[in-house]
């Protein structure tokens, strides 16, 4: 169980106020808001121990370092991944796509295939499309179904020996649908294809197990579960890690440099050029920490509670139609009402201090699917709650009105 | 009257409303009310990009003022819009690359001024003076 009052307490922001009302906050997948306790963290590496890492010899330096690589442990154990250096400190998930899909320039050949999902945002599209002019490799699209899920019957008719990469998100996004990722990356395997998935909306739902799911690669970003903005992670196997050259050149990432020949550092530092955000990583630490005191499972319940309250309330709107009506989701509602543009529902929802997204959600092509120019999309936290969606159905209503 | 004036009297109008609600509703109203464009201008080439919702943009010039007509896919876009094109269309293009923006600001509509924002007023400012110094440049 969650007791949200108190929760409400660890994040000073939500009692602000946005154009002379409470601030309602439903924009938490696009980002989460930050909790005391990881604040007081960024505050205090400022304050105690702001050094550069991993080679200074002194005391500042090493405690630094000790704490970052504290906070690699921390993401190591949280997704159950092996080895330390399958965790690679990144910006976040953008960053860490392009790691692998530059890597994968070296590994692939004209006419290979790759696979993404018709759901994907598109720094899980862009990369891979890069990647094939600079290959020939060949990008297909795994279809979806009206309610947003992917067709696996048609996942499987693609799937072929020329197949080598499969890229999916583990939930959408702009839909919140929940992807069998488990399926995904088994049938993948047998027919030798690599799995990238990218977690950047599942972190804050959903514990991720790599070992268990056996996945190749994912990405998540940190400040989409409360952590601060740029840093995430890039899991990857260590043989695949192994393979794939270095993404950026610089310090750090080197073993021995001399004007004939550079030798790469071992994992993980070979992908971690340059002074990394050594603050966010370990206040990334300090946000699995706090969510894990929580627990996930409890977050999650909560949170389908919530969303199956905000879709019946918001269902009760006359001609608001609810994108992304999957069974498996997550607290995401991506919703239009007939014959009103999704900004103009934004903007005065905006001037009631209620933040949500609006537009294509960087996933044009989803909205290209439902012929739609974007949604107002709704995205609910552990720490919202049932009085929120009150406000917020309210507040569509008004809008609604307004707008008629 | 001259683009000044125009703009004197819009902000006269919005100084009545005492609330974010009442301009809303008065931009929507605007937005619903306003035959902006014929259909044949909007094209692509006439989108103008930088906005979350669609913006068309069409200009002619009759005798030696601009006419500008436009439409936009929001209401409240529209609405802007119709208080842009009150502001700048049937004037002479030299007077229109002089005119001063800030009104906008006085009218209550700043947020909607920064550059960053995903709506593109700033664009459709840009757009529209774009117009007149190439239309200056033809009547030049």
């Amino acid at each position: 169980m969650i007791d949200v009052a108190k929760i409400r307490k660890d994040f000073p922001i939500l009692s602000r106020e946005v154009n002379g009302k409470p601030l309602v906050y439903l924009d938490n997948a696009a980002t989460s808001q930050t909790p005391t306790p990881v604040i007081d963290v960024i505050v205090d590496y400022y304050s105690k121990y702001n050094a550069n890492i991993h080679r200074g010899v002194h005391t500042l330096s090493q405690e630094a370092t000790d704490a970052y690589e504290q906070a690699r442990a921390k993401v190591q154990h949280h997704f159950n991944i092996a080895k330390a250096q399958e965790v690679i400190l990144t910006s976040g998930t953008t960053h860490s796509i392009n790691i692998v899909a530059s890597g994968f320039t070296s590994l692939l050949e004209k006419g290979d295939e790759l696979l993404v999902s018709a759901m994907e945002h598109h720094s899980n599209i862009v990369p891979w499309q890069m990647l094939c002019e600079r290959t020939g490799a060949v990008l297909k699209v795994i279809p979806m179904n009206e309610q947003g899920e992917l067709d696996m019957g048609l996942y499987r008719e693609l799937l072929s020996d020329s197949t080598r990469l499969v890229f999916c998100n583990h939930i959408s996004n702009a839909l919140g649908t929940i992807n069998p990722i488990e399926e995904i990356i088994q049938e993948a395997h047998e027919v030798g294809a690599a799995v990238l998935v990218d977690g950047a909306q599942a972190a804050p739902h959903i514990k991720a197990d790599m070992q268990q799911l056996d996945v190749d690669f994912y990405t998540v970003s940190a400040h989409k579960i409360c952590g601060p903005t740029g840093v995430g992670m890039l899991y990857g196997k260590e043989e695949w890690l192994g393979k794939l050259p270095p993404y950026q050149g610089g310090g750090e990432m080197i073993a021995e440099v001399t004007f004939e020949k550079t030798t790469y550092a071992d994992l993980p530092h070979k992908f971690e050029a340059g002074t990394p955000n050594i603050c966010g990583g370990i206040a990334f630490g300090a946000a699995l920490d706090y969510i894990n005191a929580i627990g996930l499972t409890n977050i999650a319940a909560y949170e389908n509670d919530l969303l199956a309250y905000a879709t019946a309330e918001l269902l009760k709107i006359e001609g608001l139609k609810i994108y992304g009506t999957s069974e498996n989701k997550t607290s995401v509602i991506s919703f239009n009402i007939e014959g009103m543009h999704p900004y103009d529902i934004g903007s005065i929802l905006d001037k009631l201090g209620v933040a949500v997204r609006t537009g294509h959600h960087c996933a044009q092509p989803i909205m290209d699917f439902y012929k739609i120019p974007g949604t107002v999309r709704a995205s609910f936290s552990f720490y919202n709650t049932k009085e929120e969606v009150d406000v917020l159905v309210a507040c569509v209503k008004r809008a609604r009105n307004m707008l008629a | 009257m001259v683009i000044k004036e125009i703009q004197e009297e819009i902000v006269e109008e919005f100084s009545m409303f005492d609330d974010w609600m009442q301009r809303y509703e008065y931009m929507i109203d605007l937005g619903k009310s306003l035959p902006l464009i014929n259909e044949q201008y909007k094209t692509d080439d006439n989108i103008i990009k930088g906005c979350q919702s669609k913006v068309w943009v069409h200009a002619e010039l009759a005798e030696d003022k601009l006419v500008f007509t436009a439409d936009s896919d929001a209401i409240i876009t529209k609405g802007i819009i119709a208080i842009l094109i009150r502001a700048f269309s049937n004037q002479k293009p030299q007077d229109i690359i002089d005119a001063d923006t800030a009104f906008i600001d006085e009218i209550g509509l700043k947020e909607h001024l920064s550059p960053t924002r995903a709506n593109g007023l700033v664009s459709m400012i840009k757009q529209l003076k774009l117009y007149a110094v190439a239309y200056q440049t033809q009547l030049n």
